[in-house]
């Protein structure tokens, strides 16, 4: 019966609203619009973390990643030197691996970029001369055959795993395994085929699509640690032993700390700074942080223009209030408590700003949906975005219907029966 | 005639009449502040209206008449005295407890009618019985029986702004009626109606009167309080003279 009385009272409510259905569109308006953009808000900041957690799924976050690089004195230098030497050792690779206890094992990496061939097909392609443990460390799908194996190392196979795009252009089908390329003028056999990673957002990933695995022995021995650039006319020799090393902790935990150690210990023997570390898991921590920051912006706009929705409800309920000072009048005559006329003005109220949450809720994912295609953000909706705005739009109604409502509530009823 | 008035279950709260009064006032004063200035609205009003009085209150305006029918109404409370309406003190009572009074005792009937104007005819006349809780099944039964004892069963989805000034007073009387009240209190109930129209508003309460119904009216007109039993002469806040049945 309760119930009952309820649902004649959300009638009449709606009624009363429909008396005016422009004022009541417009009024609802404000929480529409506010609703659907702490949506939309929501679900950029929601995008944006999912990309950066899938940015640092790609690069594992128990791994550190160190990369050589020209030193900067090189590369202000007006007079080219005819080699430049730069970059990781051998020994760096040895030194990681051996002295620090939380370092569970190291892969070393040389890049050598080199045309393979087969046939009268060509392709330029990025020698990634490796040991098997890459395989576990940038965990990729493989599409046909096998990865590198710790017996293609020590018996210095003539061996390469390629990528689907490599296989693709190389090899016509992309399953093919078995097949004989040159790399420089060396036999390679097609071991396998994996799926590499595409790079998203300016990620520093390891791996491309032009990559070329092969034993790090076999890359050592068939071209050796010096590489021939051609730019501009000019052929240009650098002598790099390691492009990059890729250190795997035992735990995310001992990550930074080792790091720290793993940098103070580089920084000694290559005072040129021609190396740089990167730590994923640093990456997120300051991505996490970043992102924080951004929800609270996004999400303090958000609420702002929420906010101008509920006093702008306010506003019209208290000139409703005014305009229905009679039938309050009445109402108490006839024997209503104040609290009947609150709850028949908050009823109004949240009646407006819950139909106004309804309608956000279904133009927020639309906004999320248009600010991805326009401005290439990713967005996705979380489902507590949603729950968070019905929330919120209820509780706009009653907090911004309670004033107006008290203020009918609390007309004395004589001078509501007289007022014209 | 039909009977105009009593669901079943009232029956026996008027078929045996009460011998005590339905409102009782013992020296009740009403006084205003208006800036430093005491008002005595009220100045000492002693009364007794028997249960199916048909009274009339008169009197010049600032006698105390409109203070007067607040008072009754429960709208207001006097600053001394006691007020007695059907045998329960209501001088005292707090807003909340005053509004209860007027849902189960009274009913008003107004100069300008009052009908809300959004609502239908028949949700105007079950108002009462929504604040008493009544099952909306029920109420709406209610409001046709009332609907028809008025003459307006035919206009029950009507907006007031549909009906002759009439037909909607018609209406308020029938609201004033829904919850059986022990007084109906009308404030120039034909204020604003036509002579031929006022006649008949004035028949409807005089046969209101007829089937037991305690009426007060507040008037300044002598051929409308002529309808009444007893009318009662009002002057600077005190009760001047009463003529006719007490």
């Amino acid at each position: 019966m309760y119930t009952g009385r309820l649902i004649r009272n959300i009638r009449m409510g709606i009624k009363t609203l429909l008396l005016h259905k422009l004022r009541s569109a417009l009024t609802m308006l404000g929480v529409v619009f506010g609703v659907g953009s702490v949506i939309a808000m929501l679900s950029v900041g929601e995008g944006a973390s999912q990309q950066a957690l899938e940015q640092i799924r790609k690069l594992g976050s128990t791994n550190i990643l160190i990369h050589s690089t020209r030193p900067t004195d090189e590369q202000t230098d007006g007079q080219r030197r005819r080699i430049s030497i730069f970059g990781l050792h051998y020994d760096d690779d040895l030194r990681i691996r051996e002295s620090f206890p939380d370092v569970l094992r190291t892969v070393p990496v040389k890049q050598i970029p080199m045309e393979g061939r087969l046939g009268s097909r060509s392709l330029d392609l990025r020698i990634v001369a490796t040991t098997s443990d890459w395989f576990d460390l940038v965990p990729r799908r493989i599409i046909a055959g096998r990865t590198l194996n710790a017996s293609d190392d020590d018996q210095r196979r003539n061996v390469v795993v390629l990528t689907e795009h490599g296989a693709r252009r190389l090899l016509a089908t992309a399953s093919t395994v078995g097949e004989t390329i040159r790399l420089g003028g060396n036999a390679f056999r097609v071991v396998g085929i994996i799926r590499n990673e595409e790079a998203v957002g300016g990620a520093q990933i390891p791996d491309s699509r032009i990559d070329a695995y092969i034993p790090l022995e076999v890359g050592k021995e068939r071209f050796g640690d010096i590489i021939l650039r051609r730019s501009a006319g000019q052929t240009e020799r650098e002598l790099v032993e390691l492009h990059s090393i890729i250190v795997e902790v035992r735990s995310v935990d001992a990550v930074e700390r080792t790091a720290e150690a793993i940098e103070r210990m580089l920084s000694t023997w290559h005072p040129r700074g021609d190396y740089e570390m990167n730590v994923p898991l640093a990456l997120l921590r300051q991505a996490e942080e970043q992102q924080r920051i951004w929800n609270w912006t996004l999400g303090s706009v958000a609420g702002i223009s929420l906010l101008v929705g509920g006093i702008g409800i306010m506003n019209i309920m208290l000139a409703s209030v005014t305009e229905r000072t009679r039938e309050i009048g009445i109402r108490r005559a006839i024997g209503a408590r104040k609290r009947q006329i609150v709850a028949q003005f908050l009823i109004e109220t949240v009646v407006l700003a819950a139909l106004g949450g309804l309608i956000g809720i279904l133009l927020g994912p639309l906004l999320a949906v248009v600010i991805r295609e326009f401005s290439g953000i990713p967005t996705i909706v979380p489902a507590y975005a949603v729950i968070l705005s019905v929330g919120i739009s209820m509780v706009v109604g009653i907090v911004f219907g309670l004033y107006p409502a008290a203020r009918a509530a609390n007309l004395d009823p004589i001078q509501a029966l007289r007022h014209e | 005639m039909t009977r105009l008035l009593n669901p079943p279950e009232a029956e026996p709260a008027t078929s045996q009449p009460a011998p005590g009064a339905a409102i009782e006032l013992d020296d009740v004063r009403k006084v205003y502040l208006m800036g430093n200035e005491r008002v005595n609205a009220l100045a000492g009003v002693t009364l007794r209206i028997p249960r199916a009085g048909y009274w009339a209150i008169m009197g010049p305006s600032g006698s105390g008449k409109s203070t007067m029918l607040n008072l009754l109404g429960c709208l207001d409370r006097p600053t001394s005295g006691r007020y007695l309406l059907a045998g329960q003190d209501v001088s005292r009572l707090d807003d909340d407890q005053l509004s209860g009074i007027r849902l189960q005792k009274l009913g008003f009937v107004f100069q300008s009618f009052n009908l809300i104007a959004q609502l239908s005819v028949q949700e105007n006349i079950e108002l009462p019985l929504q604040y008493l809780g009544w099952e909306p099944g029920r109420a709406k039964d209610r409001a046709a029986e009332l609907a028809s004892l008025v003459g307006l069963a035919d206009r029950l989805n009507h907006r007031p702004r549909e009906l002759s000034g009439g037909q909607q007073q018609r209406v308020a009387i029938a609201r004033s009626l829904a919850n059986d009240p022990e007084v109906i209190l009308a404030d120039e109930p034909t204020g604003n109606l036509d002579s031929v129209t006022s006649r008949q508003i004035m028949e409807l309460l005089t046969r209101l009167h007829g089937e037991g119904k305690t009426i007060i009216l507040v008037t300044h007109e002598r051929d409308i309080a002529a309808y009444s039993r007893t009318q009662l002469h009002m002057k600077d806040g005190l009760v001047d003279s009463i003529e006719g049945e007490q």
